[in-house]
């Protein structure tokens, strides 16, 4: 082989591992295969009619679309924030216990009878400022006082919780009005769970703010070099400022599903643990964690093979408290493959493996 | 060697602090202001020197694993997985002391070696991998949380009677005690953990002021890349770094566990963030570099005392002590980053 | 080895993905010696440095020091320093929270104990026997750039090595400073020290240097006596070409020939990075620069224009109207363009591509809900790319891994695409090749013929001379003297700039 054919024969190879979207596709083939072996029943999909009457679609794979579906919402603002601050934002499972707080507090009130007091939406808009709020405090911390991201927002992650149930006084108010389960649960008529729609939602606005604006070029130069963006007119404060606003947008909404699924709240339990599948999203999305260039469509399909994870070991009887083991385990091997050190060492070792070849 | 004068050179400036004594000093001016403010206008318990010894029984384990955060800190780094390593800690000794019926020594061991496993992972994966510290240990976290509960899920009370004596094991503090209500002179006392965490405080002092490695951690800390042109070896450096607040997670851990006698889950839940905020609170700076682990000790003092005065002031909804702490942080992360950025 | 050798570097090879940074490279260094090494950006002169200081493992060939017969293993900077090799970089590579002098004496030697009492007398001691105005037990960070380097250059004094490398030791420092660190070279040298000294500055190598090593593409070129390589023939080996075109790029047929109205016009203007308020025109179509010592406030006063440093005083007029300008964004607004001088840290964003680096200016100007569309970002960068010739795999390469050269020549073409009435460059030719330099100068008077007027800043004067037809002199932090047409001199330039014409 020629070395020009050979450079260009590895190119190729190159070309195809440093395409981002192709490590969150190798990890759903992965976990795809591995339960097309195990137990194929696991890809069933059934039409039944749930508790309400009406007639839905239920299986594994619905509960990943449902669930996922949240993940991958947190996801955009997560990826956003990680590509613009170089560090990820870990209050977000605090905070949406303060957005699904608010929107009860809005919704029922203190001592109500769950009767709803105020339109869903009104709330849901309340949440959302509350939330962005919250937003804008981390973006404070970390453009303005330049904090690193993850300490700035570990304040939050400590307080968060204790705010939320500070907003309703430690009350669980309980909603009785059938709507306001729509968002969690199936809108009658259609059999796929409202949570994927509401994700759809979401991502089509998003690729069309990074369409028709420059938000996507902004973040990822300020990402990548504040001080020269400065000089070229940006505003580099501002802009991971409002990197942290979004992702308290994206927020609010996660904030609404959960409580629409319980009609209710459990301060110290609702999205626990839901920063680390963000940001797992964003990392098997093949985004650098240290910020810069980001790919949201990558963090997106990142965010439903977590849940796939997720959802692979319930079927197997790991308990939802000792689950954050496992994904640490393959937190920390993603981390370790796309190291560059690691990356270093295998492109050594194989080519040296090469040259032993040619060699013999 | 030829003698050359550098004209044209300014004159060095007058003499200013080091960065790390003037934020040791504010720290130590505040803790005495908010403890004689307490003592005053609270008078209550504060008068009273158990009243201080209570706090540090209850807080030599946060002493302990802050000690570690510090020295990770200063070297540039994080970790927080202390806190879920302190209660893995929990959970395997007190499973091992009642379940396997073993003996207390051994139990400490046990403390040591998880310490140092984590430690040494994660000190692998930082300084060997070059993997951001923050992810790594978050990984940690989330891994020492859900092993505890894979460990054992249920809370439980050790009732392993070696175990038990050690936990009960009072050291009288001379003449600190004070009479109480009935006229009887009640001795003060400290627990033993408390004796463990001055002596590692002493012996971090020492290691930090006066050893090779200590300095290594604060010139790596100062500038990587320097720190490497200077002949350190910052790979060892960050990953000794790791491993020792590693294993001072595992001794902090133990103390924790010697305090509060029991397994559970959802021990020490917040730790990390108590740790990291004592540091920072002590002076220690999140850049790195910039660091003193009396000013951690002084942090953790400053951080349980304001936790107790705003309990006692009728605040005592279990959601003050997580605000409190968090706006305390909030609060001294903001002195320092306005302090460094008008000096620099 | 060869008779009063110190050092031997044989057959070296090192290779990055992709580059081959180093074949087949001899060197050697003999005692009492200073032995420039040449050679253009990219042509490995860094990578032989910091292989024989340890930060990368050469690949193939043998180091022998003096004193040693099987060759020796350099893994990590402290071997180096442990086998008698000093470094002083171009960066300051000390710690800043570290006390003068701990940096002058950590890592090294065995004791794994600080006597500090003793760090500190030893430490006051060197830098009293040296002149160097800071105390043992001032933190770093305190000192001025220029006192920072010469305390890393008091610690490698201090390590009684044998070999000294200094990369690039000047360019933080003025001219009084470069002197004292001659005479300590030279004093070192007759010590039996030898001295690898790498600079861009041809002055100084002859000023200095006893040999020249010459890189070129990773290649040993040759290493030659300095009297028997004048000037001209060290940059043809450096360039690999002879040269004709370096002493005459002005040409008088190609001047800007209409109305001269100023363009640009400040009056008091003032910035807090420490300048005093002063006063500034330029004309349409004219060339003009700031001169003045390193230090001396030239690169704070176009800043101060462009309000890169925050703007504290002063009135700024455009085209005679007056204008506000607060931030980058305005000035941009009001057709400037300014080409920062740390080209790393101000210039390019390492990660994005190169066509993102082209169009980041002109796309923040046309608005956040305008972005261009891709044909048009493709043309955009196409066409520059083309201008420029800048030398790039595709549009597509991140800015990173170009030569620093071409980097510049991205940036320049991300301010030509704003189509700036005023374009300031601030070192544009620092730390590229001689090829380029002369590429951007043509380009600058090319572009002043057409009508854009260009604020130009260099270290080097002469390149000043052959650019600028007014040049602003700057002392201490202000404006001290304005020179043109037959004031253009070096002789004059050095004059005013020593303050020769005051009094």
């Amino acid at each position: 082989m020629t070395e020009k054919k050979r450079a260009a024969a590895s190119g190729g190879m190159a070309g195809l591992f440093r395409n981002q979207i192709f490590i969150p596709i190798a990890a759903l083939l992965l976990l795809a295969a591995f339960n097309l072996i195990v137990d194929p029943s696991f890809f069933k999909i059934t039409l039944g009619t749930n508790s309400e009457g009406y007639s839905v679609l239920t299986g594994n794979l619905m509960t990943i679309l449902d669930y996922g579906s949240e993940v991958a919402i947190l996801a955009i603002g997560m990826t956003l924030v990680t590509a613009a601050s170089g560090g990820q934002d870990i209050s977000v499972g605090a905070t949406v216990a303060i957005a699904g707080s608010v929107i009860l507090r809005i919704l029922v009130g203190l001592g109500g009878d769950g009767t709803l007091q105020a339109p869903i939406i009104v709330a849901f808009l309340a949440a959302c400022v509350v939330s962005m709020l919250f937003g804008a405090f981390n973006g404070v911390l970390v453009a303005i006082f330049k904090i690193q991201p993850m300490v700035a927002t570990l304040i939050l992650y400590t307080a968060g919780r204790s705010i939320a149930a500070w907003i309703n006084n430690n009350e669980l108010p309980i909603v009785t009005d059938k709507t306001f389960t729509y968002f969690g649960g199936f809108i009658p008529g259609l059999p796929v769970p409202t949570p994927f729609f509401l994700a759809v939602v979401c991502v089509v606005i998003t690729m069309l703010v990074l369409k028709f604006t420059n938000l996507g070029l902004y973040t990822q130069a300020v990402g990548i070099n504040a001080s020269s963006s400065r000089l070229n007119g940006l505003n580099p404060t501002f802009i991971k400022w409002l990197s942290f606003v979004i992702l308290g947008l994206c927020v609010a909404v996660v904030g609404l599903i959960k409580t629409s699924r319980l009609s209710t709240i459990n301060y110290s339990v609702i999205a626990k643990d839901i920063e680390m599948d963000a940001i797992l999203a964003v990392a098997l999305g093949g985004n650098a964690l240290s910020g810069g260039k980001f790919n949201i469509p990558a963090s997106i399909l990142g965010a439903y093979v977590i849940q796939f994870l997720t959802t692979t070991l319930y079927k197997f009887q790991v308990s939802s408290d000792a689950l954050p083991a496992y994904k640490a385990v393959v937190v920390v091997l993603l981390v370790v493959i796309s190291a560059p050190a690691v990356k270093e060492k295998m492109a050594a070792l194989s080519k040296k493996m090469k040259t032993q070849k040619e060699v013999g | 060697m030829a003698k050359l004068k550098l004209a044209g050179v300014s004159a060095p400036s007058s003499k200013k602090m080091t960065d790390s004594n003037l934020l040791l000093l504010i720290t130590v001016v505040i803790f005495v202001v908010m403890y004689a403010g307490a003592m005053i206008f609270l008078q209550k318990g504060f008068l009273k020197p158990q009243t201080f010894f209570n706090i540090m029984n209850a807080n030599a384990a946060l002493i302990v694993t802050s000690c570690g955060m510090s020295l990770v800190m200063i070297t540039g780094g994080i970790d927080i997985s202390v806190g879920g390593v302190v209660a893995l800690v929990s959970m395997c000794c007190a499973v091992y002391l009642d379940y396997a019926g073993g003996n207390v020594f051994v139990s400490l061991l046990i403390a040591l070696a998880i310490g140092l496993a984590f430690g040494a992972v994660q000190g692998y994966l930082v300084a060997y991998l070059d993997i951001q510290p923050f992810i790594v240990s978050l990984a940690g976290m989330f891994f020492a949380r859900g092993m505890t509960t894979i460990v054992h899920t249920a809370p439980f009370n050790v009732e392993n009677e070696a175990f038990v004596a050690l936990k009960g094991t009072r050291i009288t503090v001379p003449g600190m005690g004070t009479v109480n209500r009935l006229g009887k002179y009640v001795d003060a006392y400290v627990e033993i953990g408390v004796i463990v965490a001055i002596l590692v405080v002493i012996l971090l002092f020492f290691v930090l002021k006066w050893t090779r490695m200590g300095r290594g951690f604060y010139a790596v800390g100062g500038n990587r890349q320097s720190a490497l042109m200077l002949g350190i070896n910052v790979k060892r450096t960050r990953f000794m770094a790791h491993l020792l607040c590693g294993l001072l997670a595992g001794i902090g851990g133990y103390i924790y566990f010697l305090h509060v006698g029991s397994g559970s889950a959802s021990h020490a839940s917040g730790m990390e963030m108590n740790a990291i905020a004592s540091s920072i609170i002590g002076g220690t700076l999140l850049t790195g570099g910039v660091g003193n682990i009396f000013g951690t000790l002084v942090g953790v003092l400053s951080l349980s005392t304001i936790q107790n005065i705003v309990s006692s002031i009728g605040l005592d909804q279990a959601w003050w002590t997580g605000i409190t702490v968090a706006a305390m942080l909030c609060l001294f992360l903001i002195i320092q980053s306005v302090i460094l950025s008008r000096r620099h | 080895m060869k008779e009063n050798a110190v050092l031997e570097m044989r057959n070296i090879h090192k290779s990055f993905p992709g580059v081959r940074a180093l074949h087949q490279v001899d060197f050697t260094l003999c005692e009492g010696e200073i032995h420039a090494l040449m050679g253009e950006n990219g042509a490995g002169k860094s990578t032989l440095i910091k292989v024989l200081t340890g930060v990368y493992e050469k690949d193939e060939g043998e180091i022998y020091l003096k004193g040693s017969e099987k060759p020796v293993s350099i893994k990590s900077p402290q071997d180096a320093q442990n086998l008698g090799i000093s470094t002083v970089y171009q960066e300051i590579t000390l710690c800043p929270n570290l006390t003068v002098a701990e940096n002058m004496y950590i890592g090294r030697g065995k004791s794994g104990l600080t006597n500090w009492r003793k760090m500190n007398a030893d430490a006051d001691r060197i830098l009293t026997n040296l002149g160097i105005p800071a105390r043992a037990t001032q933190q770093l960070s305190d000192c001025s750039i220029a006192i920072q380097q010469m305390v890393a250059i008091a610690r490698a004094v201090d390590m009684d090595c044998k070999v000294l490398i200094l990369d690039e030791p000047t360019s933080s420092l003025d001219e009084s400073e470069v002197e004292k660190l001659f005479g300590l070279m030279r004093d070192l040298k007759a010590r039996g020290v030898g001295i690898i000294f790498v600079t861009h500055f041809l002055d100084q190598v002859y000023e200095v240097c006893d040999k020249i090593t010459v890189l070129r593409d990773g290649e040993l070129v040759g290493e030659y006596v300095i009297e028997d390589l004048p000037r001209v023939k060290l940059v043809a080996k450096m360039l690999g070409k002879e040269l004709n075109d370096m002493e005459e790029i002005k040409d008088e047929n190609q001047v800007y020939k209409g109305p001269e109205e100023r363009v640009f016009e400040a009056e008091g203007l003032q910035s807090d990075a420490g300048i005093r308020p002063f006063d500034f025109y330029i004309r349409k179509g004219e060339v003009n620069g700031f001169t003045g010592l390193l230090g001396s406030g030239r690169s704070e006063c176009v800043r101060a224009i462009f309000a890169a440093d925050k703007v504290i005083a002063g009135r700024v007029k455009k085209n005679g109207k007056p204008v506000k300008i607060a931030k980058p964004l305005d000035a941009m607004k009001n057709g400037i363009a300014y080409l920062p001088e740390d080209r790393k840290r101000d210039g390019i964003v390492g990660d994005l591509s190169v066509r993102d680096n082209i169009i980041l200016a002109a796309q923040v100007l046309r608005g956040f809900f305008r972005p261009f569309s891709r044909a048009e970002a493709n043309r955009f960068a196409d066409e520059y790319i083309k201008l420029l010739e800048i030398k790039t795999a595709s549009a597509d390469t991140p800015i990173k891994s170009l030569s620093g050269g071409n980097q510049q020549k991205v940036i320049l073409a991300r301010w030509l695409l704003t189509h700036p009435e005023y374009l300031i460059l601030d070192e544009p030719t620092r730390g590229i090749d001689i090829g380029t330099k002369i590429e951007i100068q043509k380009l600058v008077l090319k572009l002043a013929s057409e009508g854009m007027s260009v604020t130009f800043i260099s270290s080097e004067t002469d390149e000043m001379l052959r650019t600028c037809s007014r040049l602003i002199v700057m002392r201490d932090r202000k404006v001290v003297g304005e020179l043109s047409s037959d004031e253009l001199t070096q002789s004059k330039v050095m004059e005013t700039i020593a303050g020769g014409n005051v009094g």
